[in-house]
């Protein structure tokens, strides 16, 4: 049945208090996730006090700065601090987003900083995200073809078919809207979830791509696909302003279209 | 413990190759719900009055009792397919699902010929 609360060893506990320096007085505090499995303890919200006249304007920024100066045990994933990579994906203020492209000034009062929802934690704010990837890569993410390519050059697009692809290709795949669904919370061993379900869409639309049928085979399910109930928390919690929800919803009327 | 690999898990049996049916039977039913809800709304509200021989009366005019029909078994198909839905998101025991989908699919089908028996026997004046 669905869970309803959290298991036992699950349920997060009252952590440490790290208070700034005397003589400090631009503070902003931030309350972290805090899980290491292998201790056994239960998962516990430490909370830090920043001192935010020596520290950058995004949530990342404080996350090192604590990392750093306060408490090196802290465990989260970064790398570009540009909203490229898609590492530093966390839930902070009870949203899904990208640390190193949330303003702490953007968020009221004390920051809340949990790992992705309903995924299982390697340490602190990391997620396990390997059945993530895994429905990344069992939607085929690459172009699938039967003509051979032309000798002297590359397959040609035009400029709309182009567009086509644009949005749904810009996604980092930093699984915000996957792990922000409820369907994929209580389904995610079947439910391919939003973001690889938006990947999908990026080849159903690819001019070039010749497996379109194929496709929409694999997709054709009532898990896999038909589990998206249109909440749209995948559309609201994107950190690039994408739209998953419209591609999934795209691809439904794909397979009403070659019903009739 | 398993050694499957996370893609075969992914994977499993495969595609089922159904659901487009299962989503378009909801929106087609949706839709007559809609103009057989208006329908009824109004319907209510012309109503001369409630008494058991008024509500007699309503039925068994022909037009009426086609549409309460119609009404009855869209009403119980759509909600039998809202049903399954919610079973399949929110029961995950394979046992435990199939009995509660075969239990839904029974209930929904003696709501569905209850009323349309009631509806002809007071129709048809049997």
């Amino acid at each position: 049945m669905a869970e309803f609360r959290l298991p036992k060893n699950s349920r997060i506990t009252k952590g440490r208090h790290f208070a700034a320096a005397s003589g400090v007085t631009n503070v902003r505090q931030i309350a972290v996730y805090r899980y290491d499995p292998v201790s056994g303890d239960n998962p516990r919200m430490d909370t830090y006090d920043v001192d935010m006249d020596s520290c950058g304007p995004m949530v990342l920024d404080a996350l090192i700065k604590v990392k750093n100066e306060i408490d090196p045990t802290l465990t989260f994933r970064r790398s570009c601090r540009e909203g490229i990579c898609g590492s530093c994906a966390m839930n902070i203020d009870g949203g899904n987003t990208l640390a190193c492209t949330r303003a702490i000034d953007d968020v009221k009062g004390s920051i809340k900083i949990y790992p992705l929802p309903h995924m299982p934690v390697v340490k602190d704010l990391v997620p396990d995200l390997t059945n993530f990837y895994a429905q990344y890569a069992s939607i085929k993410p690459w172009l699938q073809t039967r003509t051979p390519p032309p000798p002297d050059r590359e397959r040609l697009q035009s400029k709309d078919d182009q567009e086509l692809i644009n949005e749904p290709a810009a996604c980092i795949l930093c699984a915000c809207c996957s792990t922000s669904c409820p369907s994929y919370w209580w389904n995610s061993d079947r439910y391919l979830g939003p973001a690889a379900l938006l990947a999908s869409y990026r080849w159903l639309v690819d001019s070039r791509d010749e497996a379109t049928g194929e496709r929409l085979d694999e997709l054709e399910d009532p898990f896999r696909l038909y589990r998206c109930h249109t909440i749209m928390n995948c559309t609201q919690t994107c950190p690039k302003g994408l739209n998953p929800a419209q591609a999934i919803a795209e691809t439904k009327k794909m397979l009403v279209e070659r019903k009739f | 413990m398993s050694l499957r690999t996370p893609l075969n898990r992914v994977l499993g049996l495969g595609s089922a190759k159904d659901g487009t049916s299962h989503f378009w039977g909801q929106r087609v039913s949706g839709i007559a719900l809609a103009v057989l809800g208006l329908w009824f709304a109004c319907a209510l509200a012309t109503m001369p009055g409630f008494a058991y021989a008024d509500a007699l009366a309503f039925i068994g005019a022909p037009l009426n009792g086609v549409l309460l029909l119609l009404l009855s078994v869209t009403m119980a198909y759509h909600s039998y397919l809202g049903v399954q839905v919610v079973i399949e998101d929110y029961v995950h025991g394979h046992g435990l699902k199939l009995s509660a989908l075969i239990v839904s699919r029974f209930a929904h089908s003696l709501l569905a010929v209850a009323a349309i028996y009631a509806i002809l026997k007071i129709g048809l004046g049997a």
